[in-house]
């Protein structure tokens, strides 16, 4: 192919852009960054992350660790004494790893933290490019086994909020069915989790974008057209899922730690 | 009538300058109407390519105020005229001269992609049968106009010159509409992920933003092709199921 000749290209930063074309790199980086950076830091905690019959997502499944919740009791004899433990580390890379290599924030982080262009048409700081053409990206189409996994996470998430209606009566100590607070806020993060996860581009390929004649299967048929209106919101779900999972976390651990008094509705 | 600033690139691949130019802004006027204005009054010998003015030809491409733009479709009215509107070339193809680039790289990579190749024909009088739900996915790819923004927006072309190794969104979409057309029996796979270079986009969306048919290139073509990649090349499981299903 003949050899392309063009114009020099711009330095780092650099556009003929008028806009305020630095608003959304930052909003995204900063945003982005908090959550990352308040992840970790719950995770590490291991301690408050249960509050009667409610589990925050970020320890859910409880695998091994201290709150009734646990499926197999608590930390094992086995774990590394220099390693400190938490159950959210157990399986929080699952759902990390699900979000870290969405296609959605994939494009959001290059630009954000990576200014691999820090926004269209501004000048980028660094020659060389391979994309996801080579290593390390393109590890990054591995995203499909994080899906099935997040699949997964769904109904156990679903299980938690089924096992958050039920209260010990302070009276009696019998347990009883209620709907508090906390109740609604871990439904509610099902709810954002599931619509971005219906909404996922390798969701929608697997359910039938793979295939181009889907006229013989209706059943699949309504599926891929459910899972692209999900994946036309997926931009939003996966705002308003990070805010949900987050804040559920940020619930559960002020009122295990007596700041504040979880409401009940029923 | 209000007097407003042009800030106009002028020069060839050789090199060139922003210049200024002032003139005589009306109610309903698009940038390419200025261009003409000033081409007609103190710019006779500026070179601008277009034809349809109605935002259907794709030859007025530029970069009006830093953005990929059609000219004839973009209105004075929504640019701010209290300060110069800069119009520059596509920076993503060779200059030929003024806003006038050479985009004939588009049509020898175009040449590149395995042409459509339909099944045998469904009925005794050689003709097929489409589902009109199985040809909707690829209608929107058929809206294209070829303005080549797209390309031009493209940080892989634009700032990375990789002309060689990726063919850009524009053909990505093409692909798409060959590769997901119900008719269609030809395999691609092995070329997108080698020769047309899928995997060099990062998602940006800068293509689909810049689109003036409102093409969801990005969500709809791209990324599509690289899940189709993915099962191809990169997924053991689907790897596995191959070589079991012969
Ligand atoms: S999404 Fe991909 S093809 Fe589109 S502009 Fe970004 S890198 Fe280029
Ligand atoms: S896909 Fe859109 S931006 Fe790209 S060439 Fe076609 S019409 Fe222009
Ligand atoms: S979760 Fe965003 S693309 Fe899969
Ligand atoms: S002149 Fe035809 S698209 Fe602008």
């Amino acid at each position: 192919m003949a050899d392309v000749q063009v114009l020099g290209r711009r330095p780092f930063g650099v556009t003929a852009r008028r806009d305020a074309w630095w608003v959304e790199p930052l909003v995204v980086f900063v945003v982005l960054g908090s959550f990352a950076v308040y992840a970790t830091w719950a995770a590490l905690q291991g301690v408050h992350y249960s509050h009667g019959g409610y589990l925050s997502p970020f320890y859910s499944p409880e695998l091994f660790g201290d709150s009734p919740h646990a499926i197999f009791g608590p930390k094992p004899g086995w774990w590394p004494l220099w390693l400190p433990f938490s159950p959210a580390i157990l399986i929080l890379w699952a759902p990390g790893g699900f979000r870290f290599t969405c296609y959605y924030y994939r494009g959001a982080y290059y630009k954000a933290f990576w200014a691999d262009p820090l926004s269209c048409t501004v000048g980028e700081p660094r020659k060389r490019y391979c994309g996801e053409a080579g290593m390390p990206l393109i590890l990054q189409n591995v995203h499909r086994y994080f899906l099935y996994l997040a699949l997964l996470f769904l109904p156990i998430l679903a299980y938690d909020v089924w096992n958050a209606m039920w209260f010990a009566n302070p009276a009696t100590g019998a347990t009883e069915f209620g709907i508090g607070a906390g109740t609604v806020v871990l439904a509610a993060n099902v709810v954002c989790l599931g619509s971005y996860t219906f909404g996922c581009h390798s969701f929608r390929h697997l359910v039938g974008g793979g295939v181009d004649c889907l006229s013989g299967s209706p059943a699949r048929h309504t599926c891929y057209n459910v899972a692209g209106k999900f994946n036309r919101a997926h931009m939003r779900w996966a705002w308003i899922s990070l805010f949900m999972v987050a804040f559920a976390d940020l619930y559960v651990r002020m009122c295990a730690m007596g700041i504040w008094a979880d409401v009940r509705i029923l | 009538m209000a007097r407003a600033i042009f800030s106009i690139w002028r020069g060839d691949q050789s090199g060139g300058a922003m210049q200024d130019y002032v003139t005589e802004v009306s109610e309903g006027m698009v940038v390419l109407d200025a261009v003409h204005q000033i081409q007609a009054e103190s710019a006779h010998d500026l070179a601008v390519r277009w034809n349809c003015k109605a935002g259907k030809c794709g030859s007025c491409s530029a970069e009006v105020n830093g953005k990929p733009r059609l000219m004839c479709m973009t209105r004075l009215s929504d640019l701010p005229l209290d300060e110069p509107v800069t119009i520059e070339p596509m920076q993503a193809f060779p200059s030929i001269r003024d806003l006038v680039t050479d985009v004939s790289w588009n049509f020898e990579v175009k040449t590149k992609i395995k042409k459509f190749t339909p099944r045998p024909p469904d009925a005794a009088d050689g003709t097929w049968r489409i589902a009109q739900e199985d040809v909707e996915r690829v209608q929107e790819f058929r809206k294209c106009i070829e303005c080549f923004l797209c390309q031009d927006v493209c940080h892989v072309l634009r700032d990375h010159h990789l002309h060689d190794a990726f063919i850009g969104p524009r053909f990505l979409v093409y692909t798409a509409a060959l590769e997901m057309h119900p008719l269609d029996v030809e395999d691609r796979l092995a070329d997108l992920k080698e020769a047309h270079g899928v995997g060099y986009c990062n998602i940006t969306k800068c293509c689909t933003k810049s689109c003036p048919e409102h093409i969801t290139i990005t969500d709809n073509a791209i990324i599509p092709l690289k899940e189709r990649v993915v099962d191809r090349f990169y997924d053991p499981v689907r790897r596995l199921l191959r070589v079991f299903q012969g």
